[in-house]
């Protein structure tokens, strides 16, 4: 392992000579329906089991988050904001105020049995899930009812749009779920992706709090952890990872990394010139403080909004200093103790 | 469609890409809804105010492409004198028999014409038996020349009907109805108007929850108007797209599993009214009108034969005799109410789920716990077959498991991978699907279990001499079988046999057009022919779309003749042109003598656009070279319909069976004709002008969720789609929400008079209320998933539902109808039986003070509590 930061190509720096070029999932949320296609090939696929029959009423979301029985999940964030070029949708209608962000945190108090830890814990904070769907939102959830229209003077909604993303394994460039795992189970394969080998994982569990975008998570029956392996298994076959294969609208895309990038780029240009000035990407930059992504993904609003960590950084990435520290200290200390027996006992 | 069908919708995404600007019209708020450039919330049931109000632009506007209008519609021909309009009538059309609730159609016809239709004067028959159904699709009968005024300036010439009939839709009045603001209906109409003409066409698409409307047939008779007056029909980009609710559910029309129809949209035959093969056939073709049409003999002799193969023959008339007949309503509604008087003793149900997917659940399960026998083909143990041991009805006491005496047959049955066949879908193709495993267990095709059914009836009945089993006795019944148990029949013979074939030597059809009427060819399905032109399976072609044009016609196969667009004659200008180079489609070859194109031309091949039928021609030949339309006995695209429908020749807007508003358009409320059965398991809440409409003063919709398919028996049943949508719930906007202390995530009901349905609120930005005629209405929305059983379980939606069905088709009114809601669960057991039956009560009483009242204006169907058609 040469390095734990900055851009690079993964592949060959884990050894590999000559590999395939660096795979990887472009996905696109400006053109995703929220069908969940891609959960449901995902799971089919890799045979992973049901997480749950719980209804969180975060909107259409009921799968609540990556987990290891859920390996792509699609979010649904319902917001009072105008979206691209479109005409506010309520406009002239009879409405009150909002109830995107008062909906949003009761529906952050509830959890999920997925059969995996952490799994999908009640919010600590539901309040935190307000700003997501109203970023002005003053209410106090709970209290009072939002919607009433008599109100003359009162906030009327009129604009309103949906957001849907399908999340994943992001595929680090700088992995630490991979860089602390101490029995090679996370390996790094020839298409540059992460992958854990469910053979050797001892469910030590070091690679959870590893993960910057929190996506690592273990099965309570056996403690293992699980993952999207970006569909290792049919990568080696020449075929497309099975959520690309079932997306209808192309919002997950696979391909050589290098090529995505540039599509990506040209999606963005493509929605500001349409007026979608919203349009950014997210994780596609090898010099952030992961490398870069192997999945990475056009947003149409902060990272934030999407639970996303607005500036992740390998946890690992102070390894080397953290060891030279460490090194000069073990060295002071062996000097200390060199010069007591060298001084002597009198 | 992102919801319904992710899949067909990533054309509109791919258009989206484009440039193309993608407009959602929708009660609340959708995943297609956010994928729009303009999202619509309108009221649920006021799609005729709203589409009437862009007829109303653009006929004010003079926005029609007065071309294509004048040379390829019915614009121009004049109607009768005594036409009289809803205009003049309050919302009713010339020729009303309240007695009947039916029209007597004479004062719609053409001048000249009125005698045409005449020898149909069984109006009340005609609404039983969907009548409109076999008519539409067989065309409009025209017999000779039709007087036009192609200035358009003739009071009684079609153009200026549909004026005055819709000069009042005005962007006011949509605002009024349908709670649009003038601002967003202005940017609909602009965008639809300046999208379409030489240059540019508009794709309108609706999905099947639009015919789900007493007045559904002319929901979608708006759509065509409007799209015929702008140039869409016939023509790349163009159409209107009807996207069904299942997989081949246009299969299952072609070749039915309607009451009232046979294969390739033949007429089932009436007891009284087709006594003989030949009135028979002449009800199809109306001897003397133009079309193709004309050679129905041939598509029904070639049926019969098909049928009864060798014992068919021109002395017998073909074993017409053997065909069943009809004699009035056999609809599935009147079916179910016939089970629940003890008339029907027996019921197969296959791949359908009416105890979660019908509407009024109630009277599905109670209908079926009064048969001697059910048999129910299906995936899985559906809700239809263990409604005697679990319906919520067991809970109510009105079904009692030990004393319910219908025998339930579950069978096992093959998915679409464990067998072979065909699917045709929304655009008319048909697309071979290979059996990829062997279906498990006790599971079976359905085509092994008819084969088979067949085969041991033939068998049990071989001794008979008894002549009613002679029909079965002569079917033709000799499918190849074979596969991996020996006894599948082969599916490609059974499509072969529907293509059709030369008796003598085997020979498959390549086209209808070889069928002959004398018993020397066969063929299961006219409009199928082709399908296995040249002994190819043309349905398992798949050639991709990059090695092949743009129209990709090499991919599976579709009819008539592999045609992709229907009535594409009118992508070229009367002179035989392409309307714009940009919009070229099929056009006349000068130089060959014949028309070309991209696809296979919808024309007589060699007529030049110069041709003029002589007067009197009749049949095919009768098509001048401008007549596109070439179904119609005119030729013409129909704005105005006199002949066919049995509720009026133009859409006209009346408010839903149930609806919280007085119609705003009419003294009419409702519309005169649709069909109600007053009885007392199918109350219906009041609406104006009756009284006490605050009973149930919301509006309620119902849908599909992605996750989910129809009523739930192929998503409930699978884990890894459950979870996805693992509960019942419904959604309601802020603002009801706080008129009625609802909270997200808390249990909330709601009620109508025939049912109590609980669920998870949503309280959702999605829905909004609507200022409907100077009042605030809310809506509330439904997913009708849900049911007994499953990994996931719940109130299923359509109980709410009552039964009021669109006399044209006899499809129901399920998509709109009016409720309350309630913050809690619902009471259970016995007190939900009180609940409910309290709820009827109080409906019942107020329509009962209603019908003596004086109302300000009658509405004939709903001033008649004991009219209960037989």
């Amino acid at each position: 392992m040469s390095s734990f930061y900055g851009p690079l190509d993964p592949a060959p720096d884990a050894g590999y000579a000559d590999p395939p070029p660096r795979k990887g999932f472009f996905t696109d949320t400006s053109v995703c329906i929220g069908c969940k296609a891609c959960e449901v090939a995902c799971k089919e696929w890799n045979a992973i089991p049901a997480d749950g029959y719980n209804l969180l009423g975060q909107s259409y979301d009921n799968t609540g988050g990556l987990t290891a029985n859920s390996w792509r999940a699609v979010e649904f964030i319902e917001q009072p904001l105008a979206s691209g070029q479109r005409s506010a949708p309520f406009a002239g209608a009879p409405t009150g105020p909002s109830a995107s962000a008062t909906s949003a945190v009761l529906a952050a108090r509830t959890g999920q049995d997925t059969g995996t830890e952490p799994g999908i814990e009640p919010a600590p904070d539901p309040t935190a899930a307000a700003p997501a769907a109203e970023p002005q939102f003053l209410g106090m959830p709970g209290i009072d009812l939002p919607g009433r229209i008599d109100d003359p003077d009162g906030v009327r909604r009129t604009d309103f749009r949906w957001l849907m993303m399908s999340n994943v394994c992001k595929h680090c460039t700088h992995a630490a779920c991979l860089d602390v795992c101490p029995t090679g189970s996370l390996f790094r394969t020839e298409f540059g992706t992460v992958v854990v080998q469910e053979d050797i994982c001892n469910g030590c569990g070091y690679c959870i709090p590893a993960c910057p975008y929190g996506v690592i998570d273990r099965r309570e029956e056996d403690g293992r952890a699980w993952k999207c392996t970006l569909c290792y298994d049919r990568l080696g076959a020449g075929q497309t990872p099975a959520c690309a294969q079932a997306c209808p609208t192309q919002s997950i895309q696979y391909g050589d990394l290098d090529e995505l990038r540039v599509r990506a780029q040209e999606r963005v240009d493509r929605l500001h010139e349409v007026g979608v000035g919203e349009a950014r990407l997210y994780g596609h930059d090898p010099e952030d403080g992961v490398g870069g992504d192997g999945a990475f993904f056009l947003l149409l609003d902060e990272p934030e909004v999407y639970g996303l960590p607005p500036d992740p950084v390998v946890t690992t990435r102070d390894l080397p200093s953290m060891w030279k520290t460490a090194g000069v200290a073990a060295a002071g200390m062996v000097a200390l103790v060199a010069a007591a027996f060298v001084r002597g006992p009198r | 469609m992102a919801e319904a069908h992710p899949v067909g919708f990533q054309w509109v995404m791919e258009a989206k890409a484009r440039g193309a600007k993608v407009i959602h019209v929708d009660p609340r708020f959708t995943r297609t809804s956010a994928m729009a450039d303009q999202f619509v919330p309108l009221r649920a049931g006021s799609d005729i105010a709203f589409l009437g109000g862009i007829v109303n632009y653009v006929l004010q506007n003079e926005l029609d492409f007065r071309e294509y209008v004048v040379a390829y519609t019915n614009a121009a021909t004049i109607v009768t004198d005594g036409y009289r309009d809803t205009e003049d009538l309050g919302g009713l059309f010339s020729g009303f028999d309240p007695e009947t609730n039916t029209y007597d159609p004479e004062s719609w016809q053409y001048a000249g014409h009125e005698q045409n239709g005449a020898e149909r004067q069984d109006h009340a028959r005609q609404r039983e038996t969907a009548a409109a159904l076999q008519h539409e699709t067989h065309g409009m009968s025209v017999k000779g020349e039709t007087e036009r005024d192609e200035t358009l300036q003739h009071p009684n010439c079609v153009y200026q009907i549909l004026k005055r009939h819709f000069a009042r839709y005005t962007p006011e009045m949509v605002e009024t109805v349908c709670g649009v603001s003038q601002d967003a209906f202005a940017e609909v109409c602009q965008a639809w108007t300046t999208n379409s003409g030489r240059e540019r066409t508009t794709a309108l698409v609706y999905s099947v929850g639009w015919t789900q409307h007493s007045v559904g047939v002319q929901y979608i008779r708006t759509g065509a108007i409007l799209q015929l007056l702008l140039g869409n029909m016939g023509r790349p980009g163009g159409g209107i797209m009807a996207l069904r609710g299942h997989a081949s559910i246009q299969g299952s029309t072609d070749i039915p599993t309607l009451f009232n129809l046979l294969p390739g949209y033949l007429p089932m035959p009436d007891a009284e009214k087709h006594p003989s093969l030949e009135k028979w056939i002449d009800a199809v073709r109306h001897p003397g009108s133009k079309g193709f049409w004309a050679n129905a003999g041939a598509y029904g002799v070639n049926l019969l034969k098909a049928y009864w193969g060798a014992s068919a023959t021109v002395e017998n008339d073909f074993r017409y005799d053997y065909l069943p007949r009809i004699n009035g309503d056999h609809g599935t509604y009147r079916t179910v109410l016939d089970m629940i008087d003890g008339k029907v003793k027996g019921y197969f149900l296959l791949g359908q789920n009416p105890a979660v997917g019908s509407a009024h659940g109630r009277a599905q399960r109670l209908g079926m716990a009064n048969l001697d026998w059910l048999v129910v083909r299906d995936l899985f143990e559906i809700e239809s077959a263990t409604f005697w041991k679990n319906s919520p009805e067991i809970e109510t006491g009105e079904i009692v498991p030990e004393e319910c005496r219908t025998e339930v047959f579950l069978m096992p049955a093959a998915s679409h991978v464990e067998k072979e066949g065909t699917f045709t879908q929304t655009q008319r193709m048909l697309q071979w699907r290979e059996k990829a495993v062997e279906p498990p267990g006790d599971c079976r095709s359905d085509l092994w279990f008819f084969y088979h059914l067949g085969r041991m009836v033939k068998q049990r009945l071989a001794e008979s001499t008894d002549e009613r089993d002679r029909p079965i006795l002569d079917l033709t019944w000799d499918y190849p079988v074979g596969g991996e148990r020996g006894d599948e029949p082969s599916a490609e013979a059974v499509l072969k046999e529907i293509n059709g074939y030369e008796v003598a030597t085997g020979r498959p059809l390549s086209l209808f057009t070889e069928m002959k009427d004398d018993g020397s060819t066969l063929g299961g399905c006219w409009i199928y022919t082709g399908v296995f032109a040249d002994g190819v399976n043309q349905a398992a072609r798949r050639k991709p779309g990059r090695e092949q044009s743009w129209v990709a016609p090499e991919w599976g196969w579709a009819w008539p003749a592999n045609r992709r667009i229907l009535y594409n004659r009118a992508s070229a200008d009367p002179d035989g042109k392409p309307w714009s180079e940009r919009k070229a489609y099929v056009w006349w070859d000068q130089a060959k003598g014949e028309w070309t194109g991209e696809d296979i031309p919808d024309f007589p091949k060699t007529t030049p656009p110069s041709y003029r039928p002589d007067p009197g021609t009749s049949g095919v030949e009768g098509l001048a070279g401008d007549d596109p339309f070439i179904m119609q006995g005119d030729g013409k695209g129909s704005l105005f319909v006199p002949v066919g429908l049995i509720d009026g020749p133009l859409p006209t807007h009346y408010e839903p069976a149930e609806s919280p508003v007085r119609n705003p358009l009419y003294p009419q409320q409702a519309s005169p004709t649709r069909m109600v059965y007053r009885r007392p398991e199918n109350p219906l809440n009041p609406s104006p002008p009756e009284h006490d409409t605050d009973l149930f003063p919301y509006v309620f919709t119902t849908s599909r969720l992605t996750e989910h398919h129809t009523a739930g028996g192929m998503s409930r049943t699978v884990e890894h789609l459950a979870e996805l949508q693992p509960s019942m719930f419904f959604e309601v906007s802020p603002e009801l929400a706080a008129e009625r202390g609802l909270k997200h995530m808390k249990w909330g009901h709601v009620v109508t008079a025939r049912a109590a349905v609980e669920g998870r609120i949503f309280v959702t930005d999605r829905l909004t209320p609507l200022r409907i005629d100077g009042r605030i209405v809310h809506q509330v929305w439904l997913p009708y998933h849900w049911g007994s059983n499953g990994f996931v379980t719940g109130d299923s939606a359509n109980d709410l539902f009552g039964i009021v069905l669109d006399p044209n088709v006899l499809i129901q009114e399920s998509k709109v109808g009016t409720c309350d809601v309630r913050p809690g669960r619902r009471p259970t057991g016995r007190a939900l039986a009180e609940y409910i039956a309290g709820l009827g009560r109080a409906a019942g009483q107020h329509q009962a003070a209603s019908v003596t009242a004086p109302a300000p204006a009658t509405d004939p169907a709903a001033s008649k509590p004991d009219e209960e058609p037989t």
